[in-house]
């Protein structure tokens, strides 16, 4: 069967629109002025740490929640205004929903289908997203997985022009992430815009075409994955974990601390090496991680030697040497200078 | 497809969802169904009407012992045994006969009893009046007797309407207050107002399902009463029903203000059980409220559970009509609109 997503939506305006964004929680300030466009027909990727701000912005949106300042439109419509009008257009998959468990997926599609004007049919809706086999069982006997896709279904039964998925994938086990990936992919394949958070770098990578990147409540980057990708200005990552040194002269006077003192001295000898690493043709950044040694690079082959030679020439033995296209992970660390998933 | 149709045909769905879960769910089945039914019977049982105990008479042993035995074992009413004095005296000291009879030398007889127990009074009348008869003295007025057993003054005629108010009670309580805290814990209120669906048309979804409950839970318990209890409602059915109906409402509503704020169903269990135990205690469900001091009165008839009960009853077992609930309808109306108002301030939808 074929897919059959009908954008009801006036033309000339993006799916959303938001500028100037803020949402204050008490003393908190969970969204600091945020800048967003998505256009009809585009999948855009919220990405971002824990705490960013992420699902605060969705609500936001979503019309779940009022923002403390700041301009909201989905197509060119307010939810002051038009929210009857936005409601039947937007299809909403919230974080964490526990449908009722009694009902089987039938029944629960089917009742969201109630909620709606118009929209498509419960069996092709379950088909959409591979739930068929799965009609009469009751909500509690479904795996975390196929939960999932329960809410998108109940999102997707409406027949929406615009699609919210906060976090649509975290928990999941690989074969339900990619089952998922399908159903998306399929619903922008019809013309359908997505808005989706996640802080699983593939996942935007493989779904978005435009991601942002937030944190602490403020867009800090924006661009499709690969235009920031190449900001960084180089495209391979090399990882390199050190073996031990033996104590030098300035270390060993050291050694009578005890192990609980205080942080490591800063000097460990290695301030030679890491002028070398950073005078190497080719090598754009250094950074030092929990021992391990990350290095990005423009050309792998161009800039290894160099490393290789400089490690060598400071006698140092690399226990351990991985290299990987850069990623969105990675542009992430560059500009915070933490983990996604701290 | 209209506006109106969709609504009604969004709260169509919800009221069936609603439905489905709580037939899916066995343990709510039996507190709605079985445990009424399970009270009265259990209860009805325990203090069903029994046959009259007979009159436990001694007789002390003696010359005439075995002529008053003779005399006094003709009727029904009286069990006699002829004992030692000794023993008879100890008998009678310890309560294991009401009265002892001693033929004296004379051919008169002596009654020992104690005359504040009615027991003892009431076993001397009895003897007495058996040995007189033996003896032949004709009644100087004739009489007959004829035994009845009146339905209403019985103790299951004012329990079942106390069960019905206790049921009506707990299933608003939980049905709509517990559900609505367990749907805000779950996040599954705020996906529903992520729909077209109204929030006003998703509460009345609530309310819509408890009274097709009743009309679901109602028959079988009247059914019950009638077959085993011979109860039926003497009143007026249309006030009845009006006050069935009332009193689910009342109670709806009260769980819609007690799940307004809570963050999980927790909150709420505890505050139904807090607001549940005095009208448990108090409203005369399993015995009168005129047991307590005339001073709290005022306080225990404003109750939502007394006001339901005392208009049940009034329609149940006395008869009664529309005439003679006005204030206990004016009560649950007040109940009713104040909930409604503070759950309508106070809800939150996320």
């Amino acid at each position: 069967m074929g897919y059959r997503w009908v954008v009801s939506a006036p033309p000339d305006f993006p799916a959303v629109l938001t500028s100037g964004l803020v949402k204050v929680f008490g003393e908190t300030l969970a969204v600091a002025g945020l800048d967003l466009r998505v256009e009809r027909g585009e999948c855009f990727g919220l990405l971002g740490p824990n705490g960013a701000g992420k699902t605060t912005t969705v609500e936001i949106l979503e019309g779940l929640l009022e923002p403390t300042d700041g301009v909201v439109q989905l197509f060119g419509k307010t939810w002051e205004r038009d929210a009857a009008w936005l409601r039947e257009r937007v299809g909403v998959s919230l974080q964490t929903t526990h449908l009722q468990e009694k009902l089987t997926v039938r029944e629960t599609i089917g009742l969201f289908r109630a909620f709606f004007l118009e929209g498509r049919t419960v069996e092709e809706t379950m088909a959409l997203v591979r739930l068929t086999e799965k009609a009469d069982a009751r909500y509690e006997t479904l795996s975390g997985g196929q939960k999932q896709r329960v809410a998108v279904a109940c999102a997707l039964v409406g027949n929406p022009a615009l699609l919210f998925l906060d976090e649509p994938t975290t928990g999941l086990d690989p074969q339900s992430r990619r089952a998922l990936w399908d159903v998306v992919t399929a619903f922008k394949a019809a013309g359908g815009s997505v808005l989706l958070t996640t802080h699983a770098m593939d996942e935007a990578e493989k779904l978005c075409d435009r991601v942002a990147v937030v944190d602490h409540g403020k867009v800090i980057a924006c661009g499709t994955p690969n235009e920031l990708i190449e900001s960084l200005g180089a495209k391979e990552v090399v990882e390199v974990r050190l073996e031990p040194r033996a104590p030098t002269a300035a270390s060993s006077a050291t050694r009578d601390v005890p192990a609980d003192a205080g942080p490591p001295p800063v000097d460990d000898g290695r301030d030679p090496l890491r002028a070398s690493l950073r005078a190497t043709a080719g090598v754009v950044s250094l950074r030092e991680d929990a021992g391990a040694l990350t290095l990005t690079v423009t050309e792998l082959h161009a800039a290894l030697p160099g490393i290789l030679a400089a490690f060598e020439g400071h006698g140092e033995q690399v226990a351990s040497l991985g290299t990987h296209r850069a990623t969105l992970e990675d542009v992430f660390i560059d500009l915070t200078g933490r983990q996604l998933r701290e | 497809m209209s506006d109106g149709a969709r609504r009604v045909r969004a709260i169509r769905a919800m009221v069936t969802a609603h439905m489905r879960a709580s037939y899916r769910e066995p343990g709510g089945l039996f507190w709605t169904y079985g445990f009424p039914i399970l009270m009265s019977l259990v209860l009805g049982l325990a203090f069903r009407a029994r046959a009259p105990e007979p009159a436990h008479v001694a007789i002390a042993d003696g010359p005439r012992a075995a002529w008053l035995a003779e005399r006094l074992a003709g009727g029904r009413e009286v069990v006699a045994t002829v004992s030692p004095a000794a023993r008879a005296e100890n008998d009678l000291r310890v309560g294991k006969v009401d009265v002892l009879v001693v033929g004296e030398a004379d051919g008169t007889v002596t009654y020992r009893y104690d005359e504040s127990r009615a027991e003892a009074r009431l076993a001397r009348a009895l003897a007495d009046r058996e040995l007189q008869r033996a003896a032949g003295a004709a009644p100087a007025v004739g009489s007959r007797d004829e035994l009845v057993t009146e339905v209403g003054a019985r103790y299951i005629d004012f329990l079942l309407p106390g069960l019905l108010g206790l049921s009506l009670m707990s299933t608003g309580f939980w049905g709509i207050g517990f559900s609505l805290a367990e749907m805000r814990a779950k996040k599954l209120l705020k996906r529903i107002v992520a729909t077209p669906m109204r929030r006003s048309d998703f509460l009345a979804s609530f309310l819509i399902v408890r009274v097709v409950l009743l009309v679901v839970e109602l028959p079988p318990l009247l059914l019950f009463a009638r077959l085993l209890f011979s109860i039926t409602v003497r009143g007026s059915p249309v006030a009845f029903l009006v006050v069935v109906l009332l009193g689910a409402m009342m109670f709806a509503t009260m769980g819609l203000a007690m799940a307004s704020r809570a963050e999980n169903p927790q909150i709420v269990s505890g505050l139904i059980n807090v607001l549940s135990f005095p009208m448990y205690l108090c409203s005369g469900v399993f015995f009168s409220a005129a047991r307590f001091p005339a001073r709290v009165q005022p306080v225990i008839r404003l109750l939502p559970l007394s006001a339901l009960n005392e208009a049940l009853r009034a329609i149940m077992i006395d008869g009664g009509g529309f005439a003679e609930i006005g204030r206990q309808l004016l009560v649950m109306a007040v109940w009713l609109v104040v909930s409604f108002a503070l759950a309508m301030r106070l809800f939150k939808w996320r």
